[in-house]
């Protein structure tokens, strides 16, 4: 496979400095050493406008929402709202098919969960097609972080469906040969995700879509790693359902999204009930609002959503074709400097493979854990251990491993500095 | 002057991680007599895993053994419990847990060091690191659990 040239060009080194003051916490120190924040695949940092944007909410505009008639009700409603498209529209999606969530792992179960429902009998003759029961299949792959199986393993117990997964060759990638017998007839939902969080690899998603579509399966997409790095259409991919977590693009924590192809949210039943997704109530039964409202059960989280509108903003003004190819040439310098180090083995197919700016890696004979807290000395901040992924991890003989994850903020200075840590880890540790 | 790392990974620590004294069941010699006391203890956040074997004999250790993954941390914690309870009576060896996890929460307070603890005195840098404190645990913990089921 050949990368192909990123349609965007690159951010300089002097965006990327202007676009560091825009994040106080890139200046900070850490043990007395300048930050090198290498974690944003874990979380993310905000921008001073997206700080701004939830305080001048709650200076300004703080109310519930769809719930009064008053001023500050009405402002934050259009607030809530405005938000709400201006995610969709990054996706290329149409408003109502952006449903509010607390984060991609609410969504992803928001999903199993309403097929569970349906399986149940619940939303009538409409919904009768999201049931799922012994015979059929859910598919999976074998390097999906937690959040995108352990709902399908429930969701299959549940329904006595059987869940399958594509497995991975040596090198880490998805045996695409196998995912033609692996989604067959029997079939309902082919889950998986868009870009490793541990390989950091694009997964080739107009692939295993065109499989599962032509056996009628529902697919939905993990796109916690692609969407913050990485300019994603949902008509494009021609996905059903995508999920997708706020703190990991520059906004706050407690919001995420689900999206949903109009057609099938509007006949899927839902998960969370009670006020604010409802039409009419009796004491014995009640109606329920079209999508998104059917799935927003309970006050939302309003300044989050508002403050994740403002990171998106942040994104697209910086252009994410932009950041993509940025990012891309941090991800090939990331990996080729760890291949170039004795006892350092990058997981996954190497450079060569589309990536974001996304490695995980072992040292012979150093832990991860030694390994991350060695680095955090230097000021280098890292995740390490098994990054919500143990199948993908026992796959490669592995329990654990240390990544390194860019941003937009992050220089080719910082990715040396960390590669220079890297370089003195064994030594110290003595293994040799 | 020692580095905040280099303080942490004393010598001490990093010979015993590569050592791993009592690395082995078989090191507990169970195949003999006395009353044998097993544990397995893993840490969920970065899956260090340990199994202990222990073997009392009249009401103290004849042989300590034990298997497992982890961190330097971890690895080496287990390698000084097993060369510091061999032969230890049985009290003795629940009192000297107790006094690892009385160090191991002393968040780097300036405390006397112990010289019942040996070796383990080393590990007092960790202390200030909460989220290591776990790992040099993880062998005591496997410890205790498996000397209390030793003697049942
Ligand atoms: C690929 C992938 N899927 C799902 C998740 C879960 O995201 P969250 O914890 O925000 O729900 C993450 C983040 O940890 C991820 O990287």
């Amino acid at each position: 496979m050949t990368v192909p040239a990123a349609p965007g060009h690159p951010l300089t080194d002097a965006e990327v400095r202007r676009i560091r003051n825009d994040f106080p916490i890139l200046g900070s120190n850490v043990g007395g050493q300048p930050l090198v924040y290498l974690d944003s695949g874990a979380t993310s940092q905000n921008p001073i406008s997206v700080m701004e944007a939830e305080q001048e909410y709650y200076e300004q505009r703080n109310a519930a929402v769809h719930r009064g008639a008053h001023t500050l009700a009405v402002d934050a409603t259009e607030a809530f709202e405005a938000a709400r498209s201006t995610i969709a529209a990054l996706i290329g999606a149409s408003t109502d098919e952006l449903v509010w969530t607390s984060n991609a792992t609410e969504a992803l179960n928001l999903v199993a969960y309403s097929l569970s429902n349906a399986s149940a009998g619940r939303g009538g003759e409409a919904a009768r097609r999201f049931a799922l029961g012994p015979g059929d299949t859910i598919v999976v792959t074998e390097m999906e972080h937690h959040a995108n199986l352990v709902p399908w393993q429930e969701l299959a117990a549940r329904t006595g469906a059987d869940l399958r997964f594509i497995p991975l060759d040596d090198d880490g990638a998805l045996r695409l040969e196998e995912a033609a017998s692996v989604i067959d007839s029997s079939t309902k939902v082919v889950a998986f995700t868009h870009v490793s969080n541990v390989l950091g690899i694009i997964n080739p998603v107009a692939h295993i879509v065109a499989l599962a579509r032509a056996v009628g399966a529902l697919t939905v997409l993990d796109a916690c790693q692609s969407v913050p790095h990485l300019p994603v259409d949902v008509s494009q991919l021609g996905i059903d359902f995508m999920a997708f977590s706020g703190h990991k693009m520059l906004g706050p924590t407690g919001i995420g999204a689900l999206y949903g192809r109009a057609e099938l949210l509007a006949d899927m039943p839902p998960v969370l009930t009670g006020g604010s997704m409802i039409t009419t109530v009796t004491m014995e039964n009640a109606g329920y609002l079209p999508p998104p409202a059917r799935f927003e059960a309970g006050t939302q989280r309003i300044s989050q959503a508002i403050g994740l509108a403002a990171a998106v903003n942040y994104l697209t003004e910086t252009g994410m074709e932009r950041i993509e190819a940025w990012e891309a040439e941090l991800g090939v310098r990331l990996v080729q400097g760890l291949e170039s180090l004795d006892g350092v083995t990058v997981l996954g197919p190497g450079a060569g493979t589309p990536r974001i700016g996304l490695a995980a890696f072992d040292v012979d004979g150093v832990h991860a854990h030694d390994v991350g807290q060695f680095l955090d000395s230097r000021g280098i901040a890292v995740r390490v251990g098994h990054h919500c992924a143990q199948p993908l991890h026992r796959r490669l003989g592995l329990t654990a491993s240390t990544r390194a994850s860019t941003y937009l903020y992050n220089t080719t200075d910082e990715v040396d500095a960390f590669l220079d840590a890297v370089s003195g880890v064994r030594t110290f540790f003595g293994a040799t | 002057m020692q580095s905040d790392v280099e303080q942490l990974y004393q010598q001490i620590i990093l010979d015993h991680a590569r050592r791993r004294v009592g690395f082995g069941l078989a090191s507990s010699g169970s195949g003999a007599s006395g009353s044998v006391g097993e544990s397995h203890q893993l840490n969920p956040v970065c899956g260090d895993e340990i199994t202990l074997r222990v073997v009392l004999q009249d009401g103290a250790v004849s042989g300590v053994g034990w298997e497992g993954a982890g961190c330097a941390i971890s690895m080496a914690s287990a390698s000084v419990l097993a060369e510091l309870v061999a032969e230890e009576d049985r009290d003795r060896v629940i009192e000297l847990v107790d006094k690892f996890r009385e160090l191991m929460r002393s968040r780097g307070a300036e405390t006397a060091e112990d010289p019942a603890l040996g070796d383990a005195s080393a590990f007092s840098g960790v202390s200030r690191y909460p989220a290591r404190v776990k790992c040099a645990m993880l062998a005591w913990v496997a410890l205790e659990e498996a000397v209390l089921a030793a003697n049942r």
